[in-house]
């Protein structure tokens, strides 16, 4: 008897754990690159790196005018090769909001200060549940996003490239 | 040409296994008493098939064919030939295609090497391991071909991520997969030891090859992938607790549970339950890590978004393996005759409980780790990451019973043991130990509390170890592998303790004093190569008595414009010293990095130690009596 209690409680423990599974596999769909998440949560909150003061993200977007979001860490070797196109980016005066992942500050105001920082503010994401928010499955990731109505119009996953770069601009110079 | 000789020998393996599953489902029920020849026939004619497809697509690579859809997204012309062929298992449709060729070869040579086996449990293993390949063959066939045609054939190929050029990396996969898929054979073998009722010590000698030939296998390969993330990502760090990583650890502590399971079957026939579960468990995990890292359904950095209906089916085959498998093992669980005898708390046996449960506990902290962040988002839709101050505070302090228990649980006796007379080596032993973390203890600032009875509990290990070669009776093997473990604690804990880095903005002739060194950057020189300019940076690190040169390098490629850096490691015996530099803006600083990380090639070196220990177990004909 004790020994149908307990095949029947594995068995009921297997179906509960395979339909989780199941249901995971549906879920983490609405992040990959193919779907993406048409509107951004404005009402996140979120810490900056440097004033360690805590903020509502709506506050970094330019409400007239499209912004990019950058997801970076200092420990990521792909971002160091984005890194130029970003501060490019800079000097063509564009919004970058960057979203620091799964990293220390130290490290990441070290990254910053050695390769210079084309951020107009930097967020911090240590448990990387904000990127997540964002649709994203790692780092590097940039999205654009517009400030009028907090959709995502385009989206890189993995570092930009050059031919990326005269994209964001000319959908810069459009949206102008 | 190569696609179609690809693609139709996989059709003809599939004909093969099907054939297989009847033919050994009927001959299992017969009373045969004999193998039929056909087996060895059928089943060297589905290695062979297997072979030519996988060779045909390592020919893909090779030739640099944009036709195969495979070749065209992971390969590029410019790629080094090593790097081709490494190419093959370097991406999800050819990494499968390895599984299947291990998978086929493995149960090849069991085949061979079982003759002096029973008939039917011979027979119920090939079951068992062709229902494996097969569901792997139509998995292959059904979503992951790697043999899909292009029209119009591309001129180049996708592929030239630098960052996967690495030697460490093209040989990690297989090694981590003849690991994996060896745990395969063990999984079919004790079910079918399960049904036929021939487990004992007779069985658990002809598994446990099989058994140290896969722990040695994932050692390795988790060694080789560790080594990788420390010399190309080169953030200092050997070990991140990335789902991906911990995806071949968890089988790690099960086959390590196992082995030595199998040895307390063959030496007293008991603990059978135990290794069936954890033959059982080990390849569930083994295969539930491919079914993570392929489905993308964790949020690591090493996947990316996949088809889900491969995530799917590899779910779906998982459960109905891991069920078939529970049902065999509650209907068969009568036929395993318990001729446990009785067993004294202070017993070899007892020991090797001890270790299984720990084992256990290590596991289940990773296991939590790894998919309850995949649990919690089903459930409440909450996204929670998991990272290593969890897998730190949960696993660190429980290894301080470990250690204790482990520097006397393998010198216990069978049966039953006494409690000696006080035993005066031991407390000198744990004196000098003692002695040694002083000295080192106060060497540092950020030792806490519990860093103390961790390093004197190391040390103590590693000198009880050490002192085992001489008067310990135990197999020589085992001694090298407990040698090997106690020394990879002590280095990662020193390690951990002593490292520290230093980050400033240099010019040249600048100094830097970083604890008792002197970091000095003498020049800059500036030469054009092939298609990039180079700076090469020329340091020197003055010590109290010696002095050494680090050449860290950046690249600057122009088209497009790219900007690289690479390191310069210096390893020697007591540290590796890790210097890289980059460029600010043209006010002639640079930014200079430099980690000091103590003991780091001991990490490799007592893994290393770890898995010979297994190998030389492998090779060794006749075991010693102990």
């Amino acid at each position: 008897m004790s020994k149908n209690i307990k095949f029947l409680g594995l068995l009921l423990t297997l179906i509960i754990i395979f339909i989780i599974l199941l249901k995971g596999l549906n879920v983490s769909k609405d992040y990959s690159n193919e779907k993406l998440k048409s509107k951004i949560d404005f009402s996140l909150n979120a810490k900056k790196l440097f004033s360690d003061e805590i903020i509502n993200i709506s506050d970094l977007f330019d409400k007239n005018s499209p912004s990019v979001v950058n997801i970076w860490a200092s420990w990521c070797a792909p971002c160091r090769e984005e890194h130029q196109f970003l501060m490019k980016l800079k000097d063509m005066n564009i919004n970058i909001i960057g979203i620091n992942y799964k990293d220390s500050p130290k490290n990441a105001k070290n990254f910053l200060s050695s390769l210079g920082n084309p951020y107009s503010e930097v967020i911090i994401d240590n448990d990387g549940t904000k990127s997540i928010e964002f649709g994203a499955i790692g780092v590097p990731e940039t999205f654009i996003i517009s400030g009028k109505t907090n959709e995502i119009i385009k989206k890189y996953i993995g570092p930009l490239t050059s031919e990326n770069l005269i994209e964001i601009k000319n959908l810069f110079e459009k949206n102008a | 040409m190569s696609n179609y000789l690809g693609n139709y020998s996989l059709y003809i393996a599939l004909i093969a296994s099907v054939y297989l599953i009847f033919k050994s489902y009927l001959d299992a029920n017969s009373e045969n008493k004999y193998l039929d020849k056909n087996f060895i026939l059928i089943t060297s004619i589905q290695t062979i098939m297997i072979t030519v497809s996988f060779f045909s697509l390592v020919a893909a690579f090779v030739i640099s064919d944009f036709s195969n859809e495979t070749v065209f997204n992971n390969s590029h012309t410019l790629k080094p030939l090593f790097y081709k062929v490494s190419g093959t298992w370097g991406n999800h449709e050819g990494s499968l295609l390895l599984w299947l060729l291990v998978l086929s070869i493995f149960l090849f040579i069991f085949l061979l090497n079982s003759r002096s086996q029973d008939t039917k449990y011979k027979l119920l293993t090939i079951l068992f391991q062709q229902i494996i390949i097969s569901g792997f063959l139509v998995f292959i066939l059904l979503t992951s071909n790697p043999f899909k045609m292009l029209y119009p054939i591309p001129s180049e190929g996708l592929g030239l991520n630098p960052i996967l050029q690495d030697p460490a990396l093209a040989i990690h996969p297989p090694i981590l997969y003849l690991g994996y898929v060896g745990t395969s054979i063990i999984f079919s073998a004790s079910l079918a030891s399960m049904i036929s009722g021939n487990i004992g010590d007779k069985w658990a000698r002809h598994i446990k090859k099989w058994v140290l030939v896969s722990w040695v296998f994932l050692t390795i390969g988790i060694l080789l992938g560790s080594i990788w993330a420390y010399y190309e990502l080169g953030w200092g760090g050997f070990w991140f607790w990335d789902p991906v990583e911990n995806v071949s650890l968890m089988p790690w502590f099960c086959l390590t549970a196992l082995l030595h399971t199998v040895i307390v079957l063959q030496k007293r026939n008991s603990f059978k339950e135990w290794t069936i579960i954890l033959s059982i468990t080990t390849f569930s995990l083994s295969m539930s890590g491919t079914f993570l890292v392929r489905s993308g359904i964790l949020n690591s950095i090493h996947t990316f978004a996949n088809d889900p209906s491969r995530g799917l089916y590899i779910l779906s085959f998982l459960f109905i393996l891991i069920l078939m498998s529970i049902l065999i093992f509650f209907f068969n669980q009568n036929k395993i005759s318990n001729t446990a005898k009785e067993n004294f708390i202070l017993s070899k046996e007892t020991a090797i409980l001890v270790n299984n449960w720990f084992m256990m506990f290590f596991l289940s902290v990773v296991l939590v780790g790894t998919i309850y962040p995949i649990f919690l988002e089903v459930l409440n839709g909450s996204k929670i990451s998991v990272g290593p101050p969890f897998y730190h505070n949960l696993l660190i302090p429980f290894l301080i019973p470990f250690l204790i228990f482990m520097s006397f649980g393998p010198s216990l006796k069978w049966i039953k043991d006494k409690l000696k007379k006080f035993n005066y080596n031991i407390l000198i032993i744990f004196l000098v130990s003692l002695l040694i973390s002083y000295v080192i203890l106060t060497k540092t600032e950020n030792s806490f509390l519990l860093s103390i009875p961790l390093i004197v509990l190391s040390i103590y290990l590693l000198l009880v170890t050490i002192k085992d070669f001489f008067v310990s009776k135990s197999s020589i093997s085992q001694k090298i592998s407990h040698f090997g473990f106690s020394l990879l604690i002590t280095s990662i804990l020193l390690n951990g303790l002593f490292s520290n880095e230093f980050n400033s903005n240099m010019k040249v002739g600048d100094e830097r004093i970083f604890n008792d060194k002197v970091v000095k950057l003498k020049e800059v020189n500036v030469k054009d190569v092939d298609n990039y300019k180079s700076l090469k940076a020329s340091f020197e690190v003055t010590n109290k008595n010696s002095s050494f040169a680090l050449y860290p390098e950046v690249r600057i490629y122009q088209q497009p414009l790219t900007i690289t850096s690479e390191a310069d490691i210096k390893t020697t015996l007591f540290s590796d010293n890790f210097l890289v530099f980059n460029i600010l803006k043209d006010d002639g600083y640079y930014n200079v990095r430099y980690q000091y990380k103590p003991l780091m090639i001991w990490i490799w070196i007592s893994t290393i130690f770890i898995g010979f220990g297994g190998l030389l177990s492998v090779f060794r004909k006749n075991e010693q009596k102990y």
